[in-house]
């Protein structure tokens, strides 16, 4: 059994058909990649893949989960137990540390675990800034502090929407390394990115053009922007 | 291994919430801070202008008299002793005895007033005496000012006094002039019981002037028993002070209350904004936290904890102001301290954990509507 399955999905607002009919497998322990230009409809997928926003139609199959029609009361508790998010903005909480940071997902989900977190920041290398507030750390080191908390509580799917979007190279390099191990070690990985050297890691790139997928491209084959345009 | 309990990681967050980000909850507390002085230093005063106006008002003179029955000039001094009696002792401030005549000082006739001037002191604090009261017991007397001036008289002078138609002289020291406004500066007071000798009128007095601490009710059924148990005294009221006294005080209270109810709306409305502004600054964190699983039940929590904890701060903070203010108020004003009174401290606290409860109810609403997917979207 697929990991997540999508069923002539669509999203729309108001007059705007952010998504169309999309069917999608993603299999257990796979990375994907997510191409597409501008306003094509990828950020919806992802919201909608995560548990965050309800499709207007269609049905989606998370781990064995149908919750085409769960409530919203469902939906948090999916999210909250099967994914894990990595953002372009990192989005951490200014006024809490790293190892509080990690500690506040630890608290929605169960229960918080400081040793834990500081294990999980050890992982990312950064034991030595556990204390420091997001302010006091580099963009770089705020992202591993975001992947590790989307680890923390032992995601069954890796939604990340242009992790490496405001990173420098030096930085994006060490941010797709930790990418790499997780798909080593078995992570299922789903990843936006507006990159053709990033999208070549994942072993399938999809690219989306106005809500619809318009290409799709398998492992180890280049799957650039250019060649849809 | 430590394992944290969801509690204290909750403590931990409202806390940092609060402490790492001073510059904006400072604000909200000072608000909350403010109305607290305020409503709790004007509750001070609300419950203590009455007694020290009560007071106050008691210093501008006699509220009671009593008068001899009938078309009589005079009374026994113990049919006063046993109207006295009848007033109860706790709020009496002091009864003064006043036998009224006609003398010559230094061969010129005045009026006379025999008096206890320890009595005087206590129902006409008013009374301004250049020079010195005179010692109990002692021949020493008080004229007033007018009769000082016209016979250029100076505090320490001795003087001559006789009564009309009587040969008999007196040399006495004149202790203090007086100094009221009113006809008493026209007088010459001298000790009770000496004029009564004086004038071979031993026994009686024209009047009694009485201070008490009570309100018209109450004055009004003391007049009544008096009346009624007391044949040959007529008690009556003083009743211009007393009204005014009632007027006064009710408009002041009401002030008081008015003032409160703006204060406490104020502090609602500024509260609210700045609660209402940290919502809209924290839009991301609150999507965040419920695209990490948060459910509403939990942010509900965490804006209202912040909240509380914050109404809790100004309020003791304001608490501890107000007794301040309320005490500087007093004592400017009243020229006397208050106590510190830990039901008023303990409901200004109350009343503003409760209005910043009550501020965060449509901030922690709007909390509540945030969507999780706002995250992914750069807005
Ligand atoms: N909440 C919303 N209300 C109305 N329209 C929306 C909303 N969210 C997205 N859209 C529209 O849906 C379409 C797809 O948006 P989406 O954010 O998924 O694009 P994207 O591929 O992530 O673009 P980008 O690369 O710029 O992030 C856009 O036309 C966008 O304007
Ligand atoms: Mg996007």
């Amino acid at each position: 059994m697929s990991l997540l399955e999508l069923h002539d999905v669509s999203m729309v607002y108001g007059s705007v058909k952010a998504l169309q009919g999309i069917d999608l497998t993603v299999e257990k322990g796979e990375w994907l990649a997510l191409m597409g230009p501008s306003g094509s409809g990828k950020t919806t997928l992802m919201n909608i893949i995560g548990c965050m926003d309800k499709a207007s139609t269609g049905s989606i199959v998370l781990d064995g989960v149908d919750f085409t029609d769960v409530t919203a009361g469902n939906l948090t508790m999916l999210r909250r137990d099967k994914i894990g998010l990595v953002f372009q903005q990192f989005h951490l909480i200014p006024y809490l540390t790293a190892v509080e940071n990690l500690m506040v997902a630890q608290y929605y989900h169960s229960m918080p675990d400081e040793q834990e977190a500081l294990l999980a920041l050890e992982r990312v290398g950064l034991k030595e800034r556990a204390r420091h507030l997001p302010s006091q750390l580099s963009g770089g080191e705020q992202q591993r502090v975001c992947i590790a908390r989307a680890l923390i509580n032992y995601p069954m799917l890796i939604l990340a929407d242009e992790p490496t979007g405001n990173l420098d190279e030096a930085n994006a390099k060490i941010v797709l390394e930790f990418f790499q191990q997780l798909h080593r070690e078995g992570h299922t990985i789903i990843m936006v990115t507006h990159d053709p050297k990033v999208a070549e890691l994942a072993e399938r790139c999809i690219v989306l053009e106005h809500g619809r997928i318009a290409n799709w491209k398998d492992r180890r084959v280049v799957c650039r922007e250019e060649e849809v345009s | 291994m430590i394992k944290m309990t969801k509690y204290s990681m909750y403590t931990k967050m409202i806390w940092n919430a609060l402490l790492r980000r001073r510059s904006r909850m400072l604000i909200a507390l000072l608000a909350v801070a403010i109305g607290a002085t305020v409503v709790s230093g004007l509750v001070t005063i609300y419950y203590d202008v009455p007694r020290q106006m009560g007071r106050e008002f008691r210093s501008y003179g006699a509220n009671l008299l009593l008068t001899p029955a009938g078309d009589q000039q005079v009374m026994a001094q113990n049919l006063v002793a046993n109207a006295t009696a009848l007033l109860p002792s706790d709020k009496l401030i002091g009864i003064a005895p006043y036998l009224y005549d006609r003398i010559k000082l230094n061969e010129q006739p005045f009026l006379v007033a025999g008096t206890h001037f320890q009595a005087v002191k206590k129902v006409s604090p008013y009374w301004q005496i250049r020079g010195e009261w005179p010692a109990d017991q002692s021949e020493d007397i008080v004229i007033g000012a007018e009769v000082a001036e016209r016979l250029e008289i100076e505090p320490g002078q001795q003087v001559t006094l006789a009564a009309a138609g009587s040969e008999t002289e007196k040399k006495v020291k004149v202790a203090g002039i007086l100094r009221t406004g009113g006809s008493e500066e026209n007088f010459i007071f001298l000790d009770l019981s000496l004029l009564q000798q004086m004038l071979k009128k031993e026994g009686v007095i024209s009047i009694a002037q009485v201070s008490i601490t009570a309100n018209e009710a109450e004055l009004n059924t003391l007049t009544q028993q008096i009346g009624e148990q007391v044949p040959g005294v007529a008690p009556r009221l003083v009743k211009q002070v007393t009204q005014s006294e009632q007027t006064v005080l009710g408009k002041l209270q009401a002030l008081v209350y008015l003032v409160t109810i703006v204060v406490l709306l104020l502090t609602l409305i500024c509260v609210a904004t700045t609660m209402m502004a940290v919502v809209t600054e924290r839009r991301k964190e609150i999507g965040l936290k419920k695209a990490l699983g948060a459910e509403n039940r939990s942010i509900i929590l965490e804006f209202l904890g912040e909240g509380l904890a914050l109404g809790a701060l100004g309020g003791l903070l304001g608490t501890i102001l107000g007794f301040f203010f309320a005490q500087a108020v007093s004592v400017n004003v009243f020229g006397r301290m208050i106590s510190f009174q830990p039901l008023i401290a303990l409901l200004a606290l109350v009343v503003s954990i409760a209005v910043t409860g009550l501020a965060c109810l449509i901030p922690v609403k709007i909390a509540t509507e945030v969507e999780p997917a706002i995250v992914l979207r750069g807005e």
